[in-house]
């Protein structure tokens, strides 16, 4: 039953994301899976189409290792940073492998709008948005609507089904029903909009200790496939209470992904050339008590009646 | 009623569950045969283990122990427009069934008394959309959910007839003649060719009901 949910990430990514599929490893800037993205990679994943807000480092790492056919996306840059570079390559037809990437351009309300059809199983969603901007041009699949009762013209964007969502979190229990604090993103909405989810965790807790702060649960059991414990799992990337972002490395990624062929040293080393997560934190030695975060634990409230 | 309404509730199943009868129902499932049925409240409890009887769907009892607390936003949206919670969804209306719940769950149960006002043969206004709408059917109208299929009333149940969405007398309880039904509604009662002996509460539903649910008797009366 319930316990059948918890696997390894390797089994998880196996079982649940196939060529072909279109993937969501979301996370507004806060947990994003990349221990799921460099699995996905590990396993030679081909044709994906990858959709996120911004692609972030873990796109533009899988676009390199020739994951991706596809990107579905409304910012795509390394931000406060620069490009990213493998992403610009790939779209600019610059890249060593394969024909260009296609992308599919939004804003990040029309994402997030896109997701939110999705997830209510509507086939679009109405905007106040685009007027004036050259987005429509570029994306045919933006179109407009005449609002039924004003007779404005609305923006719509169709919504969005992922075949796969993958969400990290601080906490679920062995049935997936998950608990997120700090920036929630559209993680809910994409995963209720999905066919798939995995759920990626720090702490697997007991369904006691989610039933004592409902408030928190974000994403119930009943959506989740699959639970993967994997300590560390978002680096570069955080987890709000469990450990900071590691802002030198998105700094030091303009570099990296600059240059091709360092950047497939990079993969090399720190995707192909490990195992598992926790093989790629070994290569990491300093990192854990660097980053680890300090404690700003909140005021407990009452649920009693 | 309770008792037979529990029945119809697998565990395992998610629920949406309205005020009256049907929390009682809900509630002596999850007490007795069905102890992972998930209940789901309009107000927004997901989850929801009360440990007393609520009275009304938003009751802070709802909240305390439950899995997830949600805004009614993500409760339409997300778990009833959404459609693809894979068990299958079941209302049990009480007073007054929403429209989106009537229009989308996958399967409905109606829990009332027989009362010919309560069963009239023409409602003069339509809330909660049935097996047909002016002579069309669901599907005809685009509604997703199979609708009211059975009904479960305090004499004997009903359930739709596949043909013709007519609500039809399938079983009688300990007791009853189908002539007492027919007194109860205020239609001409089509029955099946044979109808089920509906079994009564059993020793555990009862002292699950009288003693552990309902001690105060808000539902139940003698």
């Amino acid at each position: 039953m319930a316990s059948g949910k918890v696997m390894t990430m390797r089994d998880a990514v196996a079982r649940f994301v196939h060529d072909g599929d279109t993937v969501v490893i979301e996370g507004f800037t806060h947990l994003i899976c990349f221990a799921a993205g460099h699995e996905i990679i590990r396993q030679r994943k081909r044709d994906l189409t990858l959709a996120r807000l911004t692609p972030d480092l873990i796109y533009d790492q899988m676009i390199a290792a020739g994951c991706a056919r596809k990107v579905v996306f409304s910012w795509a840059g390394n931000p406060g940073v620069g490009s990213l570079h493998a992403f610009r390559r790939a779209v600019e037809g610059k890249a060593a492998r394969g024909t260009p990437l296609e992308i599919e351009e939004y804003s990040h309300f029309g994402m997030v709008a896109r997701f939110s059809a999705g997830a209510a199983r509507l086939p679009f969603w109405p905007l106040r948005d685009y007027a004036g901007t050259d987005l429509p041009r570029a994306n045919p699949r933006i179109k407009t609507v005449a609002c039924p009762y004003t007779g404005e013209t609305l923006a719509t964007v169709p919504a969005l089904n992922p075949d796969v969502t993958i969400v990290h979190a601080q906490r679920a229990d062995a049935a997936g029903n998950t608990q997120m604090w700090g920036l929630l993103g559209v993680q809910k909405e994409a995963a209720f909009a999905s066919a798939r989810v995995v759920v990626v965790v720090e702490d697997l807790v007991e369904e006691s200790v989610i039933r004592s702060d409902p408030n928190r649960t974000i994403i119930p059991g009943m959506i989740v496939s699959a639970v993967v414990v994997e300590p560390w799992g978002a680096h570069p990337s955080y987890a709000q209470g469990y450990y900071d972002r590691d802002n030198d490395f998105y700094v030091a990624w303009e570099g990296i992904s600059r240059d091709p062929e360092r950047l497939r040293r990079y993969l090399d080393a720190f995707v192909h050339g490990v195992p598992d997560r926790a093989g790629y934190m070994e290569k990491h030695p300093g990192l854990a008590e660097r980053l680890k975060a300090q404690e700003r634990w909140s005021e407990g409230v009452n649920y009693g009646f | 009623m309770a008792t037979v309404a529990a029945r119809e509730l697998a565990d395992g199943e998610v629920v949406f569950v309205g005020i009256g009868l049907p929390n009682l129902a809900c509630n002596l499932a999850r007490g007795t045969h069905a102890p992972h049925l998930v209940l789901i409240y309009e107000s927004g409890a997901v989850g929801a283990a009360p440990e007393r009887l609520p009275v009304s769907i938003g009751d802070p009892a709802l909240v305390t122990g439950s899995l997830m607390v949600c805004g009614m936003a993500d409760v339409f949206q997300l778990f009833l427009q959404n459609g693809r919670i894979e068990r299958p969804t079941v209302r049990l209306p009480g007073s007054g069934g929403a429209a989106e719940i009537a229009v989308h769950a996958r399967r409905t149960l109606i829990v009332a008394q027989l009362n010919p006002r309560a069963f009239p043969e023409r409602v003069d206004f339509v809330t909660s959309p049935g097996q047909r709408c002016g002579g069309r059917t669901r599907r005809e109208l685009g509604m997703p959910g199979a609708g009211p299929v059975k009904v479960i009333t305090d004499k004997a149940i009903l359930e739709a007839d596949d043909a013709t969405g007519e609500m039809v007398l399938a079983g009688l309880y300990p007791g009853v003649a189908a002539d007492d039904v027919q007194a109860g509604v205020g239609w001409p009662l089509a029955r099946r060719a044979r109808l089920a002996a509906v079994a009564p509460p059993g020793e555990t539903e009862l002292r699950v009901l009288r003693e552990v649910l309902d001690p105060k008797k808000l539902y139940l009366n003698g």
